[in-house]
């Protein structure tokens, strides 16, 4: 509640707006400059036959392909179950719920994801090796976006949703247009760390054979190349900070104003 | 149309696992057009029974009549659309602007977009706030003051007959308070809204109410009348230690200026002009139509100027703080622009604070002395 301020007043002083963009360009430039100097390195070695297998563009880009693409429909399960049960979890009549449900999502994510995959490939194996690698990645996934759907949810001012019920909103309605346009921003963070962790986790899926850049670090690991494993690792890295990029600047546009 | 636009009959609000009742069978009519102020302790049902009159909470049984009609069993969105809602810390919604804020209820009654803009830039007006200014900021852009007056706005959107305020000034700064209070009263003169006004400042209560309930607990209201009647003649001991000391000097801030007999007969002299012969010490001496300074009459002392004089719209209240504040039992009164219109004195105020008594103790004597 401090003085008025004029939304033609400077908003941003100089040495924010220079963060700002440092966070929006710096990123990908980086990123751009890493996979350059690993390009370099690796055109630079004499290449024997194993190291050829894997390191080609052809068998680079469909690793990449296959991570992205298990990643994706993973983050997709995880929004799809996640946020929905956020919501219902935060309404009065189900808030006895809300214990139990986080305990659950808590053991999924506290349990080690290499176990988990390695369980689920043993116990279910009639499943197929992607059905394996998609639940159990969508079980590690689940506690951020549950979480912070919660808490966005229940750090909204109570005195606004109840002036929004006061005024005649329908209960749906108040959801809608005021409890979830506010719970966005805490909304997205959980999300975005849902994302950087299931890209980073999805190359796991290498050893139930799902594919993805992980087999081009298991491919170093067993055939001892080292310049192989740094591919591949480095691959990774980039993909996941990429995508912590990106969802940065979702983060900044979906911000709701006046917040 | 009912004398009464909300009647509450023998409503109850009890919750479960608790022994009491919060509000236990309460009936209480509230008259069309005028201010009923709730006021009491914290606990006593205030709130719960403002709620329940929109039935933000439901009440476990009784009656709500709104109007005549009877809306204890319709839908309750429905009813709330029709009741103007305003609340303490204002409950503005942070992600819009103040013109979709005050646009809230409109909206969901479906008006089309010409009428609601219309209608926003109206109110801000009308609330003191220069539309093309401020109906593109956000609510975290405004002062706690211009956040309250978007909140009345945009209680007021729909045109309502019905406004309930819970403790709408409660965290604004004692001044800007009472800035609040004026608009709000100025407001109400215009448009003639029943309002419910819950607060817990008995002060506050006897400025806006033409009525006040006071709630001593769980819902029972201890009295029910009018500010004045509850000042001069407390139901019981509970509504009499609510009060507090100095309920004589609270019935001050009652009555406005403009309401008292103003004497005309004090001696004048035009500036410039010779000093007449009076039975006054002093004489006031008036500058095109103003009041600017009080001149002994006898030896050639220099004038004294003339200050804090009050206006129409300043209370009794403000008139006896200006004598004191003077050193004078007597101050100049002026009309809205400034022109000197008589003065009012320290009898006169006594006589109008004990107009209405039924049981005057005799008092002729003391005024003799303060003359």
């Amino acid at each position: 509640m401090s003085t008025a301020t004029r939304p033609s007043a400077p908003a941003v002083p100089e040495a924010a707006r220079a963060t700002r963009y440092l966070r929006i360009f710096g990123t990908p430039v980086a990123l751009l400059g890493v996979v350059a100097a690993l390009y370099l390195y690796v055109d630079a070695q004499d290449l024997d036959r194993i190291e050829q297998r894997s390191l080609n563009a052809e068998y680079l880009v469909s690793r990449a392909v296959q991570h992205l693409s298990l990643s994706a429909v993973v983050v997709v399960l995880i929004l799809a179950v996640a946020i929905p049960l956020g919501i219902v979890l935060t309404r009065p009549w189900a808030r006895k719920a809300a214990g139990p449900v986080l305990t659950l999502a808590n053991i999924g994510q506290a349990t080690p994801t290499f176990g988990l995959i390695v369980l689920f490939a043993v116990v279910f194996m009639t499943w197929g090796v992607h059905t394996i690698a998609i639940v159990a990645f969508w079980l590690y996934g689940i506690l951020p976006v549950l979480r912070n759907t919660m808490v966005g949810l229940e750090q909204v001012d109570r005195s606004v949703v109840e002036s929004a019920r006061g005024m005649g909103m329908s209960r749906a309605r108040a959801l809608i247009s005021v409890e979830l346009p506010l719970a966005v921003p805490v909304m997205l963070a959980g999300i975005r760390t849902a994302l950087v962790v299931t890209v980073g986790t999805v190359a796991l899926a290498t050893f139930v054979g799902a594919g993805g850049l992980g087999d081009v670090i298991n491919n170093g690991i067993i055939s001892s190349r080292d310049t192989v494993l740094l591919t591949g690792s480095v691959l990774v890295a980039v993909l996941a900070l990429f995508i912590d990029w990106l969802a940065g600047l979702v983060e900044d546009l979906f911000r709701p104003k006046g917040v | 149309m009912p004398d009464h636009m909300i009647q509450l009959v023998e409503l109850t609000k009890s919750y479960p696992g608790q022994s009491e009742p919060a509000v236990d069978a309460l009936t209480l009519d509230i008259p069309e057009g005028e201010i009923v102020v709730f006021v009491g302790p914290s606990g006593c049902g205030k709130t719960t029974t403002m709620k329940l009159i929109n039935r933000l909470i439901e009440p476990t049984s009784g009656r709500i009549l709104l109007n005549g009609a009877d809306v204890t069993g319709s839908d309750p969105d429905e009813l709330r659309r029709g009741i103007g809602y305003a609340i303490q810390q204002t409950g503005l919604f942070p992600h819009r602007t103040v013109a979709e804020n005050i646009a809230t209820v409109p909206k969901l009654l479906k008006w089309g977009t010409e009428r609601v803009r219309a209608r926003v830039d109206e109110l801000l007006t009308m609330v003191g706030l220069d539309p093309a200014e401020y109906r593109g900021r956000y609510p975290k852009q405004l002062s706690g003051g211009q956040q309250q007056r978007v909140g009345v706005a945009r209680a007021l959107a729909a045109d309502p007959p019905v406004l309930l305020m819970d403790e709408p000034f409660g965290a604004i700064d004692p001044l800007t308070r009472e800035t609040l209070q004026n608009e709000l009263l100025r407001i109400q003169r215009e448009i003639r809204k029943t309002i419910v006004f819950v607060t817990h400042d008995i002060d506050e209560a006897v400025k806006i109410g033409d009525r006040i309930a006071i709630f001593s607990e769980h819902g029972r209201v201890a009295q029910y009348d009018t500010p004045e009647k509850v000042l001069s003649e407390p139901a019981d001991e509970f509504v009499a230690d609510f009060i507090g000391a100095g309920a004589s000097v609270k019935r001050l801030s009652l009555t406005r200026v403009a309401d008292a007999a103003v004497a005309t007969d004090w001696p004048t002299v035009q500036r410039g002009e010779q000093p007449r012969e009076s039975d006054r010490e002093f004489l006031l001496v008036l500058d095109e139509g103003r009041a600017v300074e009080w001149l002994p009459r006898r030896d050639g002392r220099g004038g004294l100027p003339v200050l804090n004089a009050v206006g129409p719209d300043h209370t009794l209240y403000d008139a006896l703080n200006a004598m004191l504040t003077n050193n004078s039992d007597v101050v100049v009164v002026t009309d809205a622009e400034g022109t000197y219109r008589g003065t009012l004195d320290m009898p006169a105020i006594q006589d109008l604070i004990h107009a209405d008594d039924t049981t005057s103790v005799p008092r002729r004597a003391t005024k003799g002395e303060v003359r």
